[in-house]
């Protein structure tokens, strides 16, 4: 076998290990998938009666927890992967010669099913409360695409956060950054309502172009400079992250 | 290509200023078990993790199963098992699906048998489907050595495979020793036991402070340490003068009055050493039994005891 097939067969091996990790821990299914859609249901059912968006507040805000649903599921990664790390079995892996990489593609993997789930559920919610899109086909892959981008990209940096955490406490606590992003941008409000410093945050953090290339898309009306941020802010990320998961990975081999 | 399964030689290794391995060299026969005995911090995992590929050495060559572990990494890994101090296995997974990781990553043909034959040799078959998280220490280390096992490595470093294991269960890892060296298995272990180094070994090396103060069988070995004897304390100096007198080869401590008695601490030597005190008509306030331990192979090897080594 050559190595490209070995390291593809071992990811294969630690994915389903990580499957099966997740389908056995409650909190994590629970975290990943039904939070989110708890906040969908006090944002639009408690809080968006009050806000003026100037549309529905359903279409309005379902493409903002689409992001939000990918940031809350990063947090187990980041717990699971500082896991692995702590205990001694990273150091059987490594005396088995597992590739290197098939440890850590094995959670992006895991984390980017998770949240696909996870925004399936969203979108189907969403249809339940009335989300009425106005996307075509071709758009609604777009959707999709962009999603899938933004997951692996996020999901590398909590790997990263996650290997470079002394504890699997404090892994989870440095991606309360990621999680708290959505909420500051144009999420659920628009960013032009917020008051002067937030609103400048709101508008050049890398969520908001996400955001809105997403309602362009699901409104069936894509605007090509939020789309071209999202795409650079999504592999800008991917490559930062990737980066420094590999390296911390090996610093800590 | 040389017949030891590894031969270690000018092996250093230091983090920042602490020297952790001072330059240390042995050979290990194939299908042999070669302990390392040492105190806690002395060096022993440093030494494992280096020959085990999870560490790089700053100096010295390290040749496992025929392969510098620098440039041949690869090939030692394929011809390796190693099972550390602390159980390394997925408490989320079961003892089953443990093992069946195991196989899945190296590629095991029948891996479903070799799972099967793993949970029975290793008694763990009505434990086979609950999480491993479930399990008792002694079952985890006995998984994790099962899970060591998967694809049969030639050589296998267990570092303290008995440290906090019952009685009961440390005999049961030191058969399996046995019926792995039988097999064909070279063994490397360490340990901070001189009884399980001197039941199990082939060899021993005892290292302190990154190097080695000794090595040989295990009869060599306690040959330089004090062996079993009696200590008895009695009332006055009398007594501890008659009784000096009487038990050849003994040493005294006026102070203390204590006398230190050789003996093979078997219950005919005691029944004598007991009827030459009769017959003296002596009395000893105190009589116990003392067999080496890992303290007077330090004492007898570096002057200190390894308590000592390990408050430094």
């Amino acid at each position: 076998m050559n190595s490209v097939s070995t390291a593809l067969a071992d990811s294969a091996i630690m994915l389903r290990r990580n499957l099966k990790h997740t389908l056995r821990n409650p909190l994590v299914l629970f975290n990943a998938v039904l939070f989110p859609i708890v906040l969908m249901l006090m944002f639009v059912k408690v809080l968006g009666g009050g806000f003026n968006v100037g549309e529905s507040y359903i279409d309005y805000a379902t493409p903002g927890l689409l992001v939000m649903a990918v940031s809350y599921g990063l947090g187990s990664t980041a717990t699971a992967v500082n896991d692995d790390m702590t205990k001694g079995i990273i150091n059987r892996f490594k005396a088995m010669d597992v590739s290197r990489g098939a440890v850590l593609t094995g959670q992006v993997v895991v984390t980017t099913v998770r949240c696909l789930v996870a925004d399936a559920a969203i979108i189907g919610v969403a249809f339940a409360m009335g989300f009425d899109p106005g996307a075509s086909a071709l758009q609604w892959l777009g959707v999709v695409g962009l999603v899938l981008l933004l997951t692996i990209a996020t999901s590398w940096l909590a790997v990263a956060m996650g290997l470079a955490a002394k504890t699997a406490e404090s892994a989870g606590l440095a991606t309360v950054p990621l999680i708290m992003l959505p909420f500051l941008s144009s999420a659920f409000v628009p960013a032009d309502t917020m008051g002067a410093g937030v609103r400048q945050f709101a508008q050049y953090q890398p969520f908001t172009p996400i955001i809105e290339t997403l309602r362009g898309l699901l409104a069936g009306d894509p605007k090509a400079h939020d789309t071209l941020a999202a795409l650079a802010w999504c592999v800008g990320l991917a490559l930062v992250g990737y980066v420094w998961a590999v390296s911390t990975f090996k610093k800590r081999a | 290509m040389s017949s030891s399964a590894i031969a270690v030689s000018g092996l250093r290794k230091a983090y920042g200023d602490k020297v952790v391995l001072d330059g240390i060299d042995f050979e290990v026969a194939q299908g042999s078990v070669f302990s390392m005995l040492g105190p806690n911090g002395a060096g022993k995992t440093t030494t494992v993790n280096v020959m085990a590929t999870l560490l790089k050495a700053d100096a010295g060559t390290v040749v496992v199963a025929g392969h510098d572990v620098a440039t041949a990494t690869k090939k030692v890994r394929a011809s390796i098992g190693v099972t550390g101090q602390f159980a390394a296995v997925d408490e989320l997974l079961t003892g089953r699906e443990n093992l069946q990781l195991m196989a899945d990553l190296k590629r095991v043909r029948s891996g479903r048998d070799t799972v099967t034959q793993l949970l029975e040799r290793f008694d763990l078959v009505e434990s086979a489907d609950k999480a491993s998280s479930t399990y008792s220490g002694g079952m985890r280390r006995k998984l994790d050595l099962a899970m060591t096992l998967v694809g049969r490595p030639q050589i296998i470093f267990l570092d303290e495979p008995t440290t906090g294991l019952d009685p009961r269960s440390r005999r049961t890892m030191w058969g399996i020793v046995r019926e792995l060296v039988a097999d064909g298995t070279t063994i490397f272990l360490t340990t901070q036991y001189l009884d399980e180094a001197d039941h199990l070994s082939d060899r021993i090396v005892v290292l302190d402070d990154g190097r080695l103060v000794a090595q040989g069988t295990p009869e060599e070995l306690k040959r330089q340490v004090p062996g079993t004897h009696v200590r008895l304390r009695f009332g006055g100096l009398d007594d501890l003068d008659t009784a000096a007198r009487a038990l050849a080869g003994s040493t005294r401590d006026d102070q203390e009055l204590t006398l230190r008695v050789p003996s093979e601490g078997d219950s005919r030597s005691l029944r004598a050493l007991l009827d030459t005190l009769d017959e003296h008509m002596i009395n000893a306030l105190e009589f116990s039994v003392h067999t080496p331990d890992l303290d007077d192979v330090f004492l007898a090897l570096t002057g200190r005891t390894s308590a000592e080594v390990v408050a430094q």
